[in-house]
Protein backbone atom coordinates (compact mmCIF):
# COMPACT_ATOMS: atom_id res chain seq x y z
CA UNK A 1 0.00 0.00 0.00
CA UNK A 2 1.62 3.32 -0.92
CA UNK A 3 1.71 5.97 1.81
CA UNK A 4 -0.74 8.60 1.82
CA UNK A 5 0.87 12.25 -0.12
CA UNK A 6 1.52 15.09 2.37
CA UNK A 7 -1.56 17.37 1.60
CA UNK A 8 -4.64 16.15 -0.33
CA UNK A 9 -7.27 18.55 -0.50
CA UNK A 10 -10.69 17.23 -2.44
CA UNK A 11 -13.33 19.80 -3.16
CA UNK A 12 -12.17 22.45 -0.54
CA UNK A 13 -14.73 25.39 -0.53
CA UNK A 14 -14.05 28.37 1.46
CA UNK A 15 -16.53 31.06 1.76
CA UNK A 16 -16.96 34.61 3.71
CA UNK A 17 -19.98 36.76 4.61
CA UNK A 18 -19.09 40.26 3.90
CA UNK A 19 -22.09 42.14 4.20
CA UNK A 20 -25.51 40.08 2.78
CA UNK A 21 -23.18 38.58 0.37
CA UNK A 22 -21.01 35.40 0.51
CA UNK A 23 -17.80 35.75 -0.83
CA UNK A 24 -16.23 32.50 -2.48
CA UNK A 25 -12.14 32.46 -1.39
CA UNK A 26 -11.45 29.02 -2.68
CA UNK A 27 -13.97 26.94 -5.07
CA UNK A 28 -13.71 23.11 -4.51
CA UNK A 29 -9.99 23.07 -4.83
CA UNK A 30 -8.27 19.35 -5.25
CA UNK A 31 -5.02 19.26 -4.87
CA UNK A 32 -2.22 16.42 -4.24
CA UNK A 33 0.70 17.20 -2.72
CA UNK A 34 3.42 14.37 -2.49
CA UNK A 35 5.86 13.54 0.11
CA UNK A 36 9.21 15.39 -1.74
CA UNK A 37 7.28 17.49 -3.90
CA UNK A 38 7.27 21.70 -3.80
CA UNK A 39 4.68 23.49 -5.67
CA UNK A 40 4.56 26.69 -6.28
CA UNK A 41 1.56 28.96 -5.73
CA UNK A 42 0.67 32.07 -7.83
CA UNK A 43 -1.62 34.58 -8.42
CA UNK A 44 -2.91 37.78 -8.12
CA UNK A 45 -3.64 39.38 -4.83
CA UNK A 46 -7.03 38.68 -3.33
CA UNK A 47 -7.28 35.52 -5.64
CA UNK A 48 -7.39 32.63 -2.57
CA UNK A 49 -3.60 32.28 -1.89
CA UNK A 50 -3.76 32.82 1.50
CA UNK A 51 -6.89 30.77 2.11
CA UNK A 52 -5.38 28.12 0.77
CA UNK A 53 -2.11 28.18 2.67
CA UNK A 54 -4.57 28.46 6.02
CA UNK A 55 -6.82 25.58 4.83
CA UNK A 56 -4.14 23.38 4.23
CA UNK A 57 -2.34 24.36 7.75
CA UNK A 58 -4.91 23.18 9.61
CA UNK A 59 -5.24 27.32 10.80
CA UNK A 60 -8.71 27.53 8.93
CA UNK A 61 -11.44 25.13 8.88
CA UNK A 62 -13.20 24.64 5.13
CA UNK A 63 -16.71 25.68 4.78
CA UNK A 64 -16.91 22.03 2.69
CA UNK A 65 -14.34 19.49 1.16
CA UNK A 66 -11.85 17.29 3.02
CA UNK A 67 -8.48 18.35 3.80
CA UNK A 68 -6.04 15.41 5.01
CA UNK A 69 -2.41 16.30 5.86
CA UNK A 70 0.09 12.76 5.84
CA UNK A 71 -3.27 10.99 5.62
CA UNK A 72 -5.41 12.14 8.45
CA UNK A 73 -8.47 14.28 8.14
CA UNK A 74 -7.86 17.90 10.14
CA UNK A 75 -11.41 18.87 9.36
CA UNK A 76 -12.53 16.13 11.93
CA UNK A 77 -10.20 17.22 14.35
CA UNK A 78 -11.53 19.16 17.38
CA UNK A 79 -9.84 22.80 17.96
CA UNK A 80 -7.55 21.73 20.36
CA UNK A 81 -6.49 17.81 18.79
CA UNK A 82 -5.90 20.25 15.68
CA UNK A 83 -3.70 22.58 17.05
CA UNK A 84 -1.62 19.28 18.59
CA UNK A 85 -1.47 17.83 15.01
CA UNK A 86 -0.54 21.66 13.48
CA UNK A 87 1.99 21.65 16.39
CA UNK A 88 3.27 17.90 15.05
CA UNK A 89 2.71 17.67 11.51
CA UNK A 90 2.94 20.94 9.95
CA UNK A 91 6.07 23.32 9.63
CA UNK A 92 5.43 27.33 8.50
CA UNK A 93 7.92 30.17 7.01
CA UNK A 94 6.37 33.44 6.87
CA UNK A 95 6.63 36.34 5.12
CA UNK A 96 7.57 38.63 7.70
CA UNK A 97 9.98 35.98 9.27
CA UNK A 98 8.59 36.04 12.90
CA UNK A 99 11.44 34.92 14.98
CA UNK A 100 10.95 35.41 18.85
CA UNK A 101 13.34 39.08 19.10
CA UNK A 102 14.86 37.91 22.60
CA UNK A 103 15.38 34.47 21.60
CA UNK A 104 18.62 32.74 20.26
CA UNK A 105 18.59 31.11 17.10
CA UNK A 106 18.69 28.18 18.44
CA UNK A 107 16.07 29.02 21.47
CA UNK A 108 13.55 30.05 18.22
CA UNK A 109 13.99 26.22 17.29
CA UNK A 110 13.63 25.26 20.83
CA UNK A 111 10.64 27.00 21.59
CA UNK A 112 8.63 24.89 18.81
CA UNK A 113 9.56 21.79 20.61
CA UNK A 114 8.42 23.61 23.64
CA UNK A 115 5.04 24.67 22.81
CA UNK A 116 4.26 20.90 22.22
CA UNK A 117 5.28 19.73 25.11
CA UNK A 118 8.31 17.51 23.50
CA UNK A 119 11.77 19.70 25.36
CA UNK A 120 13.84 17.03 25.65
CA UNK A 121 17.33 15.96 24.67
CA UNK A 122 16.17 14.68 21.30
CA UNK A 123 14.54 18.22 20.78
CA UNK A 124 17.94 19.98 21.45
CA UNK A 125 20.39 17.73 19.82
CA UNK A 126 17.97 17.92 16.69
CA UNK A 127 17.90 21.54 16.64
CA UNK A 128 21.65 21.75 16.96
CA UNK A 129 22.05 19.44 13.85
CA UNK A 130 19.12 21.49 11.43
CA UNK A 131 21.06 24.68 12.31
CA UNK A 132 24.68 22.94 11.43
CA UNK A 133 22.84 21.53 7.95
CA UNK A 134 21.67 25.05 7.06
CA UNK A 135 24.85 26.13 7.81
CA UNK A 136 24.31 28.52 11.16
CA UNK A 137 25.95 26.12 13.59
CA UNK A 138 28.42 29.14 14.55
CA UNK A 139 25.40 31.50 14.81
CA UNK A 140 22.92 29.37 17.10
CA UNK A 141 23.89 31.41 20.23
CA UNK A 142 22.90 35.10 18.01
CA UNK A 143 19.46 36.86 18.55
CA UNK A 144 17.53 37.66 15.13
CA UNK A 145 18.64 41.18 15.76
CA UNK A 146 22.49 40.08 15.25
CA UNK A 147 21.70 37.71 12.24
CA UNK A 148 21.26 39.24 8.84
CA UNK A 149 18.12 38.51 6.30
CA UNK A 150 19.11 35.38 4.81
CA UNK A 151 20.05 33.60 8.02
CA UNK A 152 17.49 35.08 9.64
CA UNK A 153 15.17 33.06 6.89
CA UNK A 154 17.26 30.05 7.19
CA UNK A 155 16.76 30.26 11.02
CA UNK A 156 12.86 30.27 10.02
CA UNK A 157 13.12 27.50 7.88
CA UNK A 158 14.62 25.02 10.65
CA UNK A 159 12.41 26.52 12.83
CA UNK A 160 9.34 24.75 10.48
CA UNK A 161 11.44 21.88 10.10
CA UNK A 162 11.81 21.61 13.49
CA UNK A 163 9.22 19.06 14.26
CA UNK A 164 9.79 16.58 11.42
CA UNK A 165 6.59 18.05 9.96
CA UNK A 166 5.13 16.29 6.93
CA UNK A 167 3.88 19.24 4.99
CA UNK A 168 5.85 22.94 5.07
CA UNK A 169 4.19 25.81 3.73
CA UNK A 170 6.16 28.88 2.47
CA UNK A 171 4.58 32.20 2.81
CA UNK A 172 6.63 34.29 0.03
CA UNK A 173 9.91 33.17 1.34
CA UNK A 174 11.85 35.51 -0.76
CA UNK A 175 9.70 38.86 -0.70
CA UNK A 176 12.34 40.40 1.71
CA UNK A 177 15.10 39.07 0.12
CA UNK A 178 17.75 40.44 -2.83
CA UNK A 179 17.67 38.22 -6.14
CA UNK A 180 20.95 36.53 -5.18
CA UNK A 181 19.77 35.72 -1.42
CA UNK A 182 16.48 34.53 -2.77
CA UNK A 183 18.48 32.29 -4.63
CA UNK A 184 19.96 30.62 -2.14
CA UNK A 185 16.78 30.74 -0.40
CA UNK A 186 15.15 28.83 -2.62
CA UNK A 187 17.95 26.22 -3.17
CA UNK A 188 18.12 25.40 0.50
CA UNK A 189 14.18 25.20 0.42
CA UNK A 190 14.43 22.90 -2.21
CA UNK A 191 16.93 20.36 -1.62
CA UNK A 192 14.98 20.33 2.32
CA UNK A 193 11.81 19.28 0.75
CA UNK A 194 13.78 16.87 -1.37
CA UNK A 195 16.09 14.94 1.55
CA UNK A 196 13.66 14.83 4.00
CA UNK A 197 10.80 13.88 1.92
CA UNK A 198 8.11 16.23 3.01
CA UNK A 199 5.42 18.00 0.88
CA UNK A 200 6.16 21.56 0.10
CA UNK A 201 3.43 24.66 -1.37
CA UNK A 202 5.62 27.94 -1.50
CA UNK A 203 3.01 30.90 -1.99
CA UNK A 204 4.89 33.70 -4.06
CA UNK A 205 4.90 36.59 -6.51
CA UNK A 206 7.99 35.91 -7.48
CA UNK A 207 8.22 34.55 -10.68
CA UNK A 208 12.37 34.60 -10.96
CA UNK A 209 11.97 31.58 -8.08
CA UNK A 210 9.30 29.51 -9.32
CA UNK A 211 11.54 27.36 -11.64
CA UNK A 212 12.50 25.96 -8.23
CA UNK A 213 9.59 24.24 -7.64
CA UNK A 214 8.02 20.94 -9.18
CA UNK A 215 4.97 22.20 -10.62
CA UNK A 216 3.75 25.82 -10.63
CA UNK A 217 -0.05 26.41 -10.02
CA UNK A 218 -2.01 29.18 -10.66
CA UNK A 219 -5.11 30.38 -8.80
CA UNK A 220 -7.44 33.08 -9.33
CA UNK A 221 -10.81 33.95 -8.05
CA UNK A 222 -10.39 30.72 -5.93
CA UNK A 223 -10.02 28.36 -8.31
CA UNK A 224 -7.12 26.44 -8.77
CA UNK A 225 -5.82 26.42 -12.61
CA UNK A 226 -4.09 23.70 -12.61
CA UNK A 227 -5.25 20.97 -10.65
CA UNK A 228 -2.73 18.43 -12.25
CA UNK A 229 -2.12 15.63 -10.14
CA UNK A 230 1.34 15.17 -8.40
CA UNK A 231 4.05 12.63 -9.87
CA UNK A 232 5.36 10.66 -6.75
CA UNK B 1 6.96 29.96 30.81
CA UNK B 2 10.11 29.98 29.38
CA UNK B 3 9.53 32.41 27.02
CA UNK B 4 7.99 34.85 29.38
CA UNK B 5 11.04 34.62 31.80
CA UNK B 6 13.50 34.83 29.03
CA UNK B 7 12.04 37.88 27.93
CA UNK B 8 11.80 39.00 31.08
CA UNK B 9 15.71 38.46 31.62
CA UNK B 10 16.74 39.40 28.24
CA UNK B 11 14.48 42.86 27.85
CA UNK B 12 13.68 44.57 31.13
CA UNK B 13 13.73 47.37 30.35
CA UNK B 14 10.61 46.58 28.26
CA UNK B 15 8.76 46.39 31.75
CA UNK B 16 10.70 49.03 33.46
CA UNK B 17 7.91 51.44 33.05
CA UNK B 18 5.67 49.15 34.63
CA UNK B 19 7.62 48.14 37.34
CA UNK B 20 8.40 51.64 37.97
CA UNK B 21 4.78 52.95 38.58
CA UNK B 22 4.72 50.11 40.35
CA UNK B 23 7.62 50.32 42.75
CA UNK B 24 6.10 54.14 43.30
CA UNK B 25 2.46 52.58 43.98
CA UNK B 26 3.82 49.81 46.66
CA UNK B 27 6.32 52.67 48.13
CA UNK B 28 2.78 54.76 48.71
CA UNK B 29 0.49 51.50 49.98
CA UNK B 30 3.36 50.84 52.39
CA UNK B 31 3.85 54.65 53.52
CA UNK B 32 0.34 55.08 53.94
CA UNK B 33 0.07 51.70 55.85
CA UNK B 34 2.66 52.79 57.81
CA UNK B 35 0.74 56.03 58.96
CA UNK B 36 -2.30 54.27 59.41
CA UNK B 37 -0.57 51.71 61.86
CA UNK B 38 1.35 54.35 63.48
CA UNK B 39 -1.41 56.50 63.72
CA UNK B 40 -3.64 53.63 64.97
CA UNK B 41 -1.22 51.61 67.38
CA UNK B 42 -0.60 54.68 69.30
CA UNK B 43 -3.96 55.78 69.39
CA UNK B 44 -4.91 52.26 70.84
CA UNK B 45 -2.04 51.63 73.02
CA UNK B 46 -3.10 51.72 76.02
CA UNK B 47 -6.40 49.44 75.69
CA UNK B 48 -4.60 46.80 73.96
CA UNK B 49 -2.26 46.40 76.73
CA UNK B 50 -4.48 45.53 79.28
CA UNK B 51 -5.29 42.17 78.25
CA UNK B 52 -9.05 43.11 79.24
CA UNK B 53 -11.60 40.72 78.34
CA UNK B 54 -14.55 43.36 78.77
CA UNK B 55 -14.19 47.14 79.90
CA UNK B 56 -17.34 48.83 81.62
CA UNK B 57 -18.81 52.27 81.04
CA UNK B 58 -21.30 54.20 82.64
CA UNK B 59 -23.83 53.71 80.47
CA UNK B 60 -24.39 57.49 79.81
CA UNK B 61 -21.06 58.36 79.01
CA UNK B 62 -21.58 56.90 75.36
CA UNK B 63 -18.15 54.75 75.09
CA UNK B 64 -15.58 57.68 76.58
CA UNK B 65 -13.70 56.94 79.18
CA UNK B 66 -13.29 60.51 79.81
CA UNK B 67 -17.47 60.93 80.49
CA UNK B 68 -17.99 57.91 82.11
CA UNK B 69 -18.10 56.82 85.72
CA UNK B 70 -18.33 53.63 87.45
CA UNK B 71 -18.57 53.87 91.43
CA UNK B 72 -17.45 51.27 93.85
CA UNK B 73 -20.95 49.66 94.71
CA UNK B 74 -21.25 49.01 90.69
CA UNK B 75 -18.02 47.26 91.06
CA UNK B 76 -18.68 45.73 93.90
CA UNK B 77 -22.08 44.15 92.29
CA UNK B 78 -19.70 43.58 88.73
CA UNK B 79 -16.97 41.22 91.37
CA UNK B 80 -19.85 38.62 92.15
CA UNK B 81 -20.72 38.10 88.67
CA UNK B 82 -20.67 34.12 87.75
CA UNK B 83 -17.33 34.41 84.95
CA UNK B 84 -15.98 37.29 86.46
CA UNK B 85 -12.21 36.23 87.46
CA UNK B 86 -10.74 39.75 88.20
CA UNK B 87 -11.72 43.39 87.95
CA UNK B 88 -9.25 46.12 87.87
CA UNK B 89 -10.33 49.93 88.35
CA UNK B 90 -8.69 52.61 85.27
CA UNK B 91 -8.82 55.89 84.39
CA UNK B 92 -6.81 58.52 81.92
CA UNK B 93 -5.85 62.58 82.56
CA UNK B 94 -4.49 64.21 79.33
CA UNK B 95 -2.21 66.71 80.54
CA UNK B 96 1.33 68.14 79.48
CA UNK B 97 4.15 66.94 80.81
CA UNK B 98 7.51 68.59 81.53
CA UNK B 99 10.73 66.27 80.96
CA UNK B 100 13.50 67.51 82.89
CA UNK B 101 16.36 69.42 80.66
CA UNK B 102 13.71 69.90 76.99
CA UNK B 103 12.07 73.12 76.66
CA UNK B 104 9.21 71.51 74.96
CA UNK B 105 6.27 70.13 77.00
CA UNK B 106 5.33 66.46 76.17
CA UNK B 107 1.94 65.16 75.69
CA UNK B 108 1.04 62.41 78.32
CA UNK B 109 -1.62 59.95 79.11
CA UNK B 110 -1.31 59.56 82.75
CA UNK B 111 -2.97 55.89 83.16
CA UNK B 112 -4.83 54.93 86.93
CA UNK B 113 -4.67 50.76 87.06
CA UNK B 114 -4.58 48.42 89.35
CA UNK B 115 -4.37 45.10 87.18
CA UNK B 116 -0.93 44.21 85.92
CA UNK B 117 -0.91 42.70 82.32
CA UNK B 118 1.75 40.67 80.32
CA UNK B 119 3.28 44.06 78.92
CA UNK B 120 1.89 46.22 81.66
CA UNK B 121 4.19 45.76 85.79
CA UNK B 122 2.14 45.98 88.97
CA UNK B 123 1.09 49.63 89.93
CA UNK B 124 4.86 51.54 90.93
CA UNK B 125 4.29 53.73 94.37
CA UNK B 126 2.59 56.29 94.71
CA UNK B 127 4.99 59.19 93.35
CA UNK B 128 6.23 57.32 90.53
CA UNK B 129 4.88 55.60 87.00
CA UNK B 130 5.87 53.50 84.58
CA UNK B 131 6.43 55.85 81.47
CA UNK B 132 5.82 54.74 77.70
CA UNK B 133 9.04 54.36 75.67
CA UNK B 134 7.35 57.37 73.73
CA UNK B 135 8.68 60.05 76.64
CA UNK B 136 12.28 58.40 76.29
CA UNK B 137 12.27 59.22 72.85
CA UNK B 138 11.40 62.60 73.94
CA UNK B 139 14.30 62.83 76.69
CA UNK B 140 12.54 61.21 79.73
CA UNK B 141 15.12 58.77 81.91
CA UNK B 142 14.48 56.39 84.42
CA UNK B 143 14.86 58.34 87.84
CA UNK B 144 13.67 61.79 86.22
CA UNK B 145 11.36 63.55 88.08
CA UNK B 146 8.41 65.05 85.45
CA UNK B 147 6.19 67.86 86.08
CA UNK B 148 2.84 66.99 85.07
CA UNK B 149 -0.08 69.14 84.03
CA UNK B 150 -0.46 72.92 85.12
CA UNK B 151 -0.33 72.16 88.60
CA UNK B 152 3.02 70.50 87.88
CA UNK B 153 1.95 67.27 90.45
CA UNK B 154 5.70 65.20 90.27
CA UNK B 155 6.06 62.00 88.93
CA UNK B 156 9.22 59.71 88.94
CA UNK B 157 9.55 57.45 85.71
CA UNK B 158 10.92 54.03 87.16
CA UNK B 159 10.43 52.02 84.26
CA UNK B 160 9.61 52.00 80.26
CA UNK B 161 7.26 50.17 78.67
CA UNK B 162 6.21 49.92 74.98
CA UNK B 163 3.18 50.34 72.90
CA UNK B 164 1.02 51.88 75.63
CA UNK B 165 -0.06 55.12 74.70
CA UNK B 166 -3.96 56.86 74.25
CA UNK B 167 -4.85 59.00 71.92
CA UNK B 168 -1.02 60.02 70.97
CA UNK B 169 0.04 60.70 73.66
CA UNK B 170 2.77 58.75 75.61
CA UNK B 171 1.48 56.94 78.78
CA UNK B 172 2.46 57.33 81.99
CA UNK B 173 1.46 54.66 84.39
CA UNK B 174 0.47 55.06 88.07
CA UNK B 175 -1.66 53.77 90.99
CA UNK B 176 -4.86 54.78 91.25
CA UNK B 177 -3.95 57.44 94.24
CA UNK B 178 -1.37 58.63 92.12
CA UNK B 179 -4.14 59.01 89.23
CA UNK B 180 -6.90 60.98 91.39
CA UNK B 181 -4.22 63.35 92.83
CA UNK B 182 -3.04 64.55 89.27
CA UNK B 183 -6.75 64.74 88.01
CA UNK B 184 -7.36 66.87 91.65
CA UNK B 185 -4.87 69.54 91.24
CA UNK B 186 -4.98 69.95 87.30
CA UNK B 187 -8.88 68.86 86.26
CA UNK B 188 -10.52 69.41 89.53
CA UNK B 189 -13.83 69.22 87.27
CA UNK B 190 -13.22 66.03 85.73
CA UNK B 191 -12.84 64.58 89.72
CA UNK B 192 -14.14 61.20 90.62
CA UNK B 193 -14.88 59.83 94.48
CA UNK B 194 -12.68 57.92 95.90
CA UNK B 195 -12.68 54.00 94.95
CA UNK B 196 -15.23 55.30 91.68
CA UNK B 197 -13.19 54.95 88.18
CA UNK B 198 -13.72 55.97 85.06
CA UNK B 199 -13.83 52.40 83.60
CA UNK B 200 -13.58 48.80 84.88
CA UNK B 201 -11.01 46.13 83.13
CA UNK B 202 -12.89 43.09 83.47
CA UNK B 203 -11.02 39.78 82.92
CA UNK B 204 -13.36 36.44 82.60
CA UNK B 205 -12.83 33.31 84.35
CA UNK B 206 -10.90 30.19 82.22
CA UNK B 207 -14.01 28.62 80.22
CA UNK B 208 -16.26 31.50 80.61
CA UNK B 209 -17.80 33.31 77.36
CA UNK B 210 -16.59 37.05 77.53
CA UNK B 211 -19.53 38.55 75.48
CA UNK B 212 -22.57 35.97 78.12
CA UNK B 213 -20.27 37.64 80.75
CA UNK B 214 -20.32 41.33 79.36
CA UNK B 215 -24.39 40.50 78.57
CA UNK B 216 -24.60 39.46 82.43
CA UNK B 217 -22.67 42.55 84.04
CA UNK B 218 -25.04 44.67 81.82
CA UNK B 219 -28.10 42.94 82.72
CA UNK B 220 -27.47 42.80 86.30
CA UNK B 221 -25.81 46.53 87.08
CA UNK B 222 -29.00 48.09 84.28
CA UNK B 223 -26.72 51.23 84.30
CA UNK B 224 -23.41 50.04 82.31
CA UNK B 225 -22.47 49.48 78.90
CA UNK B 226 -19.95 46.63 78.62
CA UNK B 227 -17.75 46.71 75.63
CA UNK B 228 -15.00 44.14 74.19
CA UNK B 229 -11.46 45.19 73.32
CA UNK B 230 -12.18 45.56 69.79
CA UNK B 231 -15.11 47.45 70.67
CA UNK B 232 -13.63 49.50 72.85
CA UNK B 233 -10.99 50.33 70.32
CA UNK B 234 -13.67 51.71 67.87
CA UNK B 235 -15.25 53.46 70.61
CA UNK B 236 -12.42 55.83 70.25
CA UNK B 237 -12.78 58.98 68.87
CA UNK B 238 -11.45 58.93 65.64
CA UNK B 239 -10.61 55.43 65.08
CA UNK B 240 -13.25 54.33 62.90
CA UNK B 241 -13.31 57.43 60.70
CA UNK B 242 -9.23 57.21 60.70
CA UNK B 243 -9.25 53.42 59.67
CA UNK B 244 -12.11 53.83 57.03
CA UNK B 245 -10.36 56.75 55.39
CA UNK B 246 -6.56 55.56 55.02
CA UNK B 247 -8.88 51.77 54.20
CA UNK B 248 -10.86 53.63 51.18
CA UNK B 249 -7.12 55.24 50.04
CA UNK B 250 -5.49 52.41 49.88
CA UNK B 251 -8.48 50.34 48.32
CA UNK B 252 -7.90 52.66 45.45
CA UNK B 253 -4.49 52.66 45.23
CA UNK B 254 -4.56 48.89 44.61
CA UNK B 255 -7.11 49.34 41.74
CA UNK B 256 -4.77 51.81 40.03
CA UNK B 257 -1.69 49.33 40.63
CA UNK B 258 -4.15 46.66 38.71
CA UNK B 259 -5.14 49.39 36.23
CA UNK B 260 -1.51 50.06 35.55
CA UNK B 261 -0.75 46.68 34.85
CA UNK B 262 -3.61 45.66 32.93
CA UNK B 263 -3.10 48.81 30.66
CA UNK B 264 0.78 47.82 30.29
CA UNK B 265 -0.06 43.96 29.33
CA UNK B 266 -3.03 45.17 26.86
CA UNK B 267 -0.84 47.05 25.39
CA UNK B 268 1.98 44.58 25.03
CA UNK B 269 -0.36 42.10 23.67
CA UNK B 270 -1.49 44.62 21.28
CA UNK B 271 1.90 44.87 19.88
CA UNK B 272 3.06 40.86 20.10
CA UNK B 273 -0.83 39.94 18.00
CA UNK B 274 1.93 38.51 15.54
CA UNK B 275 4.07 36.83 17.34
CA UNK B 276 1.30 35.45 19.37
CA UNK B 277 -0.05 34.44 15.89
CA UNK B 278 2.86 32.47 14.92
CA UNK B 279 3.25 30.53 18.38
CA UNK B 280 -0.40 29.51 18.04
CA UNK B 281 0.43 28.32 14.31
CA UNK B 282 3.07 26.49 15.75
CA UNK B 283 1.12 24.11 18.46
CA UNK B 284 1.10 27.18 21.59
CA UNK B 285 -1.99 26.91 23.30
CA UNK B 286 -3.71 30.69 24.51
CA UNK B 287 -3.60 28.58 28.08
CA UNK B 288 0.51 28.33 27.47
CA UNK B 289 0.39 32.32 26.33
CA UNK B 290 -1.69 33.49 29.22
CA UNK B 291 0.10 31.71 31.83
CA UNK B 292 3.44 33.74 30.37
CA UNK B 293 1.45 37.02 30.63
CA UNK B 294 0.29 36.07 34.43
CA UNK B 295 3.92 34.82 35.32
CA UNK B 296 5.53 38.22 33.89
CA UNK B 297 2.70 40.58 35.87
CA UNK B 298 3.84 38.78 38.84
CA UNK B 299 7.40 38.84 38.33
CA UNK B 300 7.32 42.45 38.39
CA UNK B 301 5.13 42.74 41.03
CA UNK B 302 7.57 40.57 43.30
CA UNK B 303 10.51 42.91 42.11
CA UNK B 304 8.42 46.09 42.03
CA UNK B 305 7.66 45.20 45.60
CA UNK B 306 11.22 44.55 46.93
CA UNK B 307 12.55 47.84 45.41
CA UNK B 308 9.72 49.85 46.91
CA UNK B 309 9.71 48.32 50.83
CA UNK B 310 13.44 49.19 50.17
CA UNK B 311 12.97 52.16 49.30
CA UNK B 312 9.70 52.58 52.28
CA UNK B 313 12.41 51.92 55.02
CA UNK B 314 14.96 53.98 53.69
CA UNK B 315 12.15 56.78 53.78
CA UNK B 316 11.35 55.56 57.22
CA UNK B 317 15.03 56.55 59.02
CA UNK B 318 14.34 59.68 57.14
CA UNK B 319 11.12 60.35 58.41
CA UNK B 320 10.85 62.70 61.23
CA UNK B 321 10.09 61.10 64.63
CA UNK B 322 6.54 63.23 65.15
CA UNK B 323 5.18 61.58 62.16
CA UNK B 324 3.96 58.33 63.51
CA UNK B 325 5.11 56.02 61.00
CA UNK B 326 5.05 52.44 61.81
CA UNK B 327 6.21 49.68 58.99
CA UNK B 328 4.28 45.92 60.26
CA UNK B 329 5.01 42.94 58.71
CA UNK B 330 0.96 41.74 58.65
CA UNK B 331 0.92 45.41 56.72
CA UNK B 332 3.80 44.73 54.19
CA UNK B 333 2.66 40.55 53.55
CA UNK B 334 -1.52 42.20 53.10
CA UNK B 335 -0.05 45.12 50.76
CA UNK B 336 2.51 42.05 48.47
CA UNK B 337 -0.75 39.74 48.57
CA UNK B 338 -3.07 42.86 47.43
CA UNK B 339 -1.17 44.48 44.44
CA UNK B 340 -0.11 40.77 43.39
CA UNK B 341 -3.81 39.65 43.41
CA UNK B 342 -4.19 43.54 41.43
CA UNK B 343 -1.70 42.77 39.13
CA UNK B 344 -2.69 39.28 37.93
CA UNK B 345 -6.13 40.25 37.82
CA UNK B 346 -4.80 43.36 35.23
CA UNK B 347 -2.84 40.95 33.38
CA UNK B 348 -5.72 38.56 33.27
CA UNK B 349 -7.51 41.62 31.40
CA UNK B 350 -5.53 40.50 28.09
CA UNK B 351 -7.19 36.74 28.45
CA UNK B 352 -9.56 37.67 25.94
CA UNK B 353 -7.97 39.27 23.53
CA UNK B 354 -5.14 36.58 23.66
CA UNK B 355 -7.93 33.51 23.33
CA UNK B 356 -9.09 35.94 20.07
CA UNK B 357 -5.66 36.15 18.19
CA UNK B 358 -6.66 33.87 14.88
CA UNK B 359 -3.53 31.55 14.32
CA UNK B 360 -4.31 32.27 10.35
CA UNK B 361 -3.40 35.76 10.88
CA UNK B 362 0.20 34.65 10.87
CA UNK B 363 -0.16 33.65 7.17
CA UNK B 364 -0.23 36.59 4.58
CA UNK B 365 0.77 39.11 6.86
CA UNK B 366 3.44 41.21 5.45
CA UNK B 367 7.03 42.36 6.78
Amino acid sequence: MSSPPALHLDAVRKTYRSGDEEVVALDHATLDVGRDELIALVGPSGSGKTTLLSVAGALLEPTEGTVEVGGTDVTALSDKERTAFRGREIGFVFQAVNLVPFLTARENLLIVAEMNGGLDSAAKKRADTLLDELGLGHRMGNQPGELSGGERQRVAIARALMNEPRLVLFDEPTSALDTELGEQVMDLIRREVKGRGVGGIMVTHDTRMTHHADRTIEIIDGKLQHPARSVR
Amino acid sequence: MRLAVRELLRRPGRFGVVGGALTVLVLLLLFLGGLLDGLYLNSTGAVRTLDADAIVFSDDARQSFLRSEITAELRDRIERIDGVDAVGGLGFALLGVQIPGETETSDAAVTGYELASDELPDPPAPGEAHADRQLADAGAAVGDEVLVGPAEVPLTIVGFVDDTNYLQQGGLWVEPGTWRDVLAQNRPDAVVPDDSFQALVVRVSDGADAEAVAASIDEATGSTDTLSETETISAIPGITEQNATFTAVIGVTVFVAGLVVALFFALLTLERLGLYAVLKAFGGSSRTLVAGVVVQSVVVTVVAFAVGAALTFALVQIVPSGIPLQLEAARALSTFFSVTVAAVIGALVSLRRIIKIDPASAIGAGA
